[in-house]
């Protein structure tokens, strides 16, 4: 099973490559561009056959590694 | 006092706090290996600086689950004392044994030169040879130093003496929230910080600035 993992930064947390990004896209002479957020992707490939459990397993590793939930949101998708 | 240096692949200042140890009590630290399981018997532990596992993933966030780490929680929990300076204060964080998080500088480079410190609560082991508002030279060199807290760890960590240096009046290097450059833990037992006061204990090294952060450690288990 595949699982594809997205960890953001919470909203009020400040990020510097987002904004350092976004200069740079004004730069390009990309006009309309409000603001840019960086994040993570991982994807994950499980053994598991139930995506209930994948999901559970996946919030687990979110929790404790994957973000830090100090400053950063996670979503997880089951492909 | 006894002490030990945890080395994780990447650290690169245990033999820099290891010789600052050396220089201020004269004895040479336990050199513990991140793979252990088990801490020798001493009276501090040290996290140092460095890019443990290359930074991958989050600044300290691997080493903070390492195998010694387990011990090292417990070991703070029993009120024992643990300095983590620089990578070792980002570590401290991801273990969750300090609050908050330290990231990518506001200026987005990384920052290696001299701060000065203004020290703000003098009421830990750590800080007893420090009077408040003492202002001292001390190194930096970081690229992940923004040390962020929400609101109400922000106004926890102000309100019960627990920030124990900032960056002095307009000299911040980094964006951290309220020009934090060191925190205590709720016992004061951790301190967490990026600032080096390791390479600043001789006069070689250009000044002796940071040995009374040793020496109030020192002392500390001298007056005990």
């Amino acid at each position: 099973m595949k699982a594809r993992v997205t960890v953001t930064l919470k909203t009020g947390v400040l990020d510097p490559q987002g904004k350092a990004i976004e200069g740079g896209l004004a730069a390009l002479g990309f006009a309309g561009v409000d603001s840019v957020r960086q994040g993570k992707v991982f994807d994950v490939e499980l053994n598991a056959t139930d995506a209930g459990a994948a999901r559970a397993s996946l919030e687990d590793m979110c929790e404790k590694l994957l973000a830090n939930t100090v400053i950063e949101n996670y979503a997880i998708e089951i492909l | 006092m006894k002490s030990a240096v945890i080395v994780f692949p990447g650290s690169n200042r245990d033999h820099d706090i290891a010789h600052a140890l050396k220089t201020v009590t004269g004895q040479d630290p336990v050199s513990v290996w991140h793979a252990d399981t088990a801490l020798p018997d001493v009276d501090l532990v040290v996290l140092p600086g460095g890019f443990s596992y290359g930074d991958y993933l989050r600044s300290g966030a691997i080493a903070a689950r390492a195998p010694i780490m387990r011990a090292v929680a417990e070991f703070a929990a029993s009120g024992r004392l643990v300095l983590g300076v620089c990578n070792g204060f980002q570590m401290l964080t991801e273990a969750g044994l300090l609050p908050g998080a330290l990231m990518r500088n506001k200026g987005l480079t990384f920052v290696c030169r001299e701060v000065l410190l203004e020290t703000v609560s003098t009421d830990s082991p750590f800080t007893r040879n420090f009077a408040k508002g003492d202002v001292w030279r001390c190194p930096i060199a970081h690229h992940d130093g923004n040390y962020f807290a929400n609101a109400d760890t922000l106004a926890r960590l102000e309100d019960t003496g627990r920030v124990a240096f900032r960056y002095a009046r307009d000299t911040n290097p980094n964006g951290s929230i309220n020009d934090i450059a060191g925190i205590l833990n709720e016992g004061g037992n951790v301190l967490g910080m990026m600032p080096h006061p390791e390479n600043l204990v001789e006069r070689l090294q250009g000044g002796t600035d940071g040995r009374r952060l040793f020496e109030s450690i020192a002392g500390a288990f001298a007056a005990a």
